[in-house]
């Protein structure tokens, strides 16, 4: 097979790798994007989209199957729903195909040429790539390195039979009776508590002291108090140690060191992801690691002169809008912009119910890099928007410094604050006072009021509480 | 709303006035009652002035680097109930702060609206310390201050929005070296445009630059007093400056013994209270050192009280604390009364009284101390010594080089009242004290 050149080979096609062959493509940037599946990488194919999918479709269920209670405060009842959950995972396969269909065009606008299969580095500038038609080789000035993460293994639970990474839990067709989640994290979190609203009898075995252990339990706890109501056991400082025998139940040591019995259909193991390092031929590279990931500088680069790394190969924070904002500028790197990762703040959002955002500082952080700090906290159970979506748990909580009153972060848990995650991050870039944030009309009736308010309260008078 | 006057109050017994060194509170700040407002400094001591009322701050009376008289009005604040509230409205809608509020409330006023205080006036007063009053049009850039210097803090990020920072990239411009004029110093496109026109030789420095800047310090508070002090000192006495080496390898002997033997409630001695009390014995021998000269009456008055002043280096600058009736205290005594007293000195804690009235000054700079020094006079004391460096030097003994530890003593007197000769017998004293440290403790 004829060997290819190009300026630019971007090696993965997730968020990180996809964006930066479209940039660099609309940048007139010669480029070759190399894909073993289907593009869009974890996040639009196993991740975030297909997991929002389903957590939709149990949200939705979950409402009716209370109405139906006749529970409901609204005055809506009706007849018992059913579920035909094959039919809901063809839908989120409809939409995951749609995207993943889009970008393919996408790529193709940008003139990038997209090559299907298995890529290995033969050295720094050469990519062997296992197509179906056979080898095919591709030379390269510049290579990005976007190979994503896999989800960690456990040792005494390995992948296989009723153990079963998020990936598949995604694909199920047959709602499994009874769900134990080992790793309290937000993936997990997110997966049992949509099938617990399918119906699933859920449990969830945390190692750490509390659920979400990353986030502080003034944040979490929300969603602590949702799990409960929701039915879902929460086993924390608990560790599992394998399956049982017959294959039926998972063996938990629970914190206080006796052996418990979870009664299983299916172990869904979510202790984390981890930089997928493995199987392409980064031992000939011999880039500086970071631990499991590689190690990059603030464009992007790793050890190795002509290579970038971008997104979950890169470490923490594994996050799709991380990696595209890094494959976009290591696309404009390319092309000969100057450009340096001088971003403020990367917002994470936890989809659990009620959902989590936080972007910045959070009071703890901003203490411990020696701040001193302002903080105000606005409830939902002040907001009207929030009662009338009878979503009155949770608040916006503000940090900013006491000397100038730039905000250093802002957290949110409650119903629907995903989409508020766009403000903070705004807020944040932008260099915003609290006095930006109080001097701005928010429309009313919306939750987005609370961040107002927050600020106020900061500032020592907010209006509503 | 009415209005409260805060005076300047008697800040010590004597005094009649004192110089305001720094303001805690500016025009539109809220204060509760005991926030302190402002520090003013005494001859000696500074001192803080509470506010007695809770209030918003309507009037400075003073700038920093002022002498205020006592009971002179120095703030004014806006307080709850009582007086009408019309002076304090003129003076909020004349000043820089809320200009843009004022008109806002006044046509709420002429419809008949009830107006509240406006309470934008907080939020707009801003936290940090601006300048000077920003002017709306942008500012031309030779009209920018050329000693800007460093913008902020070092290690601070510099706040910019994300279009000015990569403008900044693609221009090559260094945010880091960039004032910004922005609320809480945000760089905004303006400050962009005039950093870049303003030149390459600020745009990104390499190598070695020329510094054109110059920065103005306003010598206020402690150092202006120091400063006086120093030209009056130096003006008015003609020093004579007495250098002598010591060994005082005994002295650091005995010390040691002694530091090491002392029991938990006396203090580690240092080599000061060994001086002090050798002092003692040498005025003893010659009080016309341990005196005060007005040299406008003509006179010299000896002290029967040995009152040594220490000079100490604190963060605003060097003071000279007294340990009062030397001659009255043992050696433990003095070590402990210098111990407390530096470090009242350092946490600025020490009273007037403890940082007046002086006979005759020590000054150590410690392991700082150098070969020697030319004290100046704590004026208007007589004799001043100094203490240099302590370091093992090889001294000759008559047959071989011998490690003994020197430490030089580096003295002046005012030749108007000390001869030479007696200056010399003064040092030479505490040497021979010093030197057999024994004979310090002998009495009689």
């Amino acid at each position: 097979m004829k060997e290819i050149s190009c300026k630019l080979l971007v090696v993965g096609a997730g968020p990180g790798g996809y964006v930066c062959a479209i940039r660099a493509g609309q940048l007139g940037v010669d480029t070759v994007i190399v894909e073993a599946k289907k593009p869009g990488g974890t996040c639009l194919t196993v991740g975030c989209i297909p997991s929002k999918a389903l957590i939709h479709a149990a949200e939705e269920f979950e409402k009716v199957a209370h109405m139906a209670n006749s529970k409901s405060l609204l005055g809506i009842s009706l007849s018992t729903p059913k579920l035909d959950l094959a039919k809901t995972v063809a839908w989120k396969d409809g939409i995951v195909g749609r995207l993943t269909g889009g970008v393919s065009g996408l790529l193709k606008k940008a003139k990038v040429k997209t090559v299907h299969g298995w890529a290995r580095f033969r050295d720094g500038k050469t990519v062997e790539v296992e197509t179906e038609t056979g080898i095919q080789v591709i030379r390269a000035e510049t290579v990005v390195i976007a190979t994503g993460s896999v989800s960690v293994e456990l040792p005494s639970l390995p992948f296989g039979g009723p153990v079963i990474s998020s990936t598949k839990a995604l694909a199920l067709t047959k709602l499994p009776e009874k769900l134990v989640v080992v790793g309290g994290g937000y993936i997990g979190l997110e997966l049992g508590t949509a099938f617990a609203k399918l119906g699933s009898k859920v449990s969830v075995v945390e190692a750490e002291a509390r659920i979400l252990p990353q986030y502080d339990a003034e944040l979490t706890r929300p969603v602590a108090k949702r799990l409960s109501e929701l039915g879902i056991e929460v086993l924390t400082g608990a560790k599992a140690k394998g399956l049982s025998t017959k294959g039926d139940a998972l063996l938990v040591e629970a914190a206080d060191g006796a052996e418990k019995r979870l009664a299983a259909d299916k172990v869904l193991v979510t202790v984390g992801r981890k930089a997928a390092t493995e199987g392409w031929g980064l031992e000939e590279l011999v880039l500086d690691r970071n631990g499991r990931s590689i190690r990059i500088d603030d464009q992007c680069r790793t050890s190795m002169r002509g290579a970038y790394a971008i997104g979950d190969v890169t470490g923490e924070p594994m996050l799709a809008h991380r990696a595209m904002a890094q494959g976009e500028m290591v696309a404009e790197i390319v092309a000969g912009h100057k450009r340096n990762w001088d971003k403020r703040c990367i917002p994470a959002i936890c989809f659990t119910d009620p959902e989590v955002v936080t972007a910045g500082l959070s009071p703890d952080e901003a203490r411990k890099a020696g701040r001193e700090i302002k903080v105000g906290q606005f409830p939902f159970s002040a907001n009207g928007r929030a009662m009338t979506k009878l979503g009155e748990e949770g608040f916006v909580r503000v940090v900013a410094r006491a000397d100038n009153h730039v905000v250093l972060g802002i957290q949110a848990v409650g119903h629907g604050v995903s989409e508020l995650s766009t403000a903070f991050g705004l807020a944040i870039e932008m260099g915003a006072r609290l006095e930006d944030i109080a001097g701005t009309i928010h429309a009313h009736p919306t939750q987005g009021e609370g961040f107002q308010e927050a600020a106020l309260k900061a500032l020592g008078h907010a209006l509503h509480i | 709303m009415g209005e409260h006057t805060i005076k300047l109050p008697d800040v010590g017994e004597g005094v009649a006035e004192a110089e305001l060194v720094e303001w805690h509170v500016k025009v539109g700040d809220l204060v509760r009652e005991d926030s302190i407002l402002a520090a003013v400094m005494t001859d000696k001591a500074t001192v803080e002035i509470p506010s007695p009322v809770d209030g918003e701050i309507t009037w400075l009376g003073a700038e920093i680097g002022d002498t205020v008289a006592v009971g002179s009005p120095l703030i004014r604040l806006k307080v709850e109930g009582g007086a009408e509230a019309s002076e304090a409205k003129a003076q909020t809608s004349a000043m820089d702060d809320g200009q843009e509020e004022a008109p806002l409330a006044d046509n709420l006023a002429e419809e008949g609206e009830t107006v509240p205080p406006p309470p934008a006036k907080p939020a707009t007063a801003a936290p940090v310390k601006t300048a000077a009053a920003k002017p709306a049009a942008p500012v031309r850039p030779a009209a920018r201050p050329a000693t800007a210097g460093a913008p902020r803090a070092e290690g601070e990020k510099p706040l910019a929005t994300p279009a000015v920072r990569l403008r900044a990239k693609e221009a090559g411009v260094d945010l880091r070296q960039v004032p910004g004029s922005g609320p809480a110093g945000r760089i905004t496109h303006e400050d962009l445009d005039a950093f870049i026109a303003r030149g390459p030789q600020t745009a990104r420095p390499t190598g070695l630059q020329r510094n054109d800047t110059v920065e103005d310090i306003k010598i206020v508070g402690l150092r202006r007093k120091i400063a006086e002090k120093m030209a009056l000192a130096k003006s008015r006495i003609p020093h004579i400056t007495y250098v002598e080496e010591i060994d005082v390898t005994a002295l650091e002997d005995l010390r040691a013994a002694l530091n090491k033997g002392k029991r938990a409630d006396q203090p580690k001695l240092t080599v000061l209270p060994f001086l002090m009390r050798a002092m003692v014995k040498a005025i003893a021998e010659q009080p016309g050192l341990n005196a005060i000269f007005d040299d406008e009456a003509g006179i010299v008055h000896r002290h029967g009280g040995v009152h040594i002043g220490i000079a100490a280096q604190t963060a605003s600058g060097l003071v000279v604390a007294v340990v009062k009736h030397a001659e009255a205290r043992d050696l433990w005594d003095c070590g402990a009364e210098v111990n407390r007293l530096a470090e009242a000195a350092k946490a600025g804690t020490a009273t007037r009284e403890e940082l007046s009235g002086s006979t005759i000054t020590i000054t150590s700079l410690g392991a700082m101390g150098g070969v020697a020094t030319t004290p100046v006079i704590n004026h208007p004391e007589v004799a001043i010594v100094g203490v240099n460096k302590m370091m093992v030097r090889p001294i000759w003994d008559g047959t071989q080089f011998i490690p003994r530890k020197m430490m030089n003593l580096s003295s002046s007197f005012d030749h108007r009242v000390v001869d030479g000769w007696d200056a010399a017998v003064f040092v030479q004293r505490i040497k021979t004290l010093l030197e057999t440290p024994a004979l310090i403790f002998i009495e009689g």
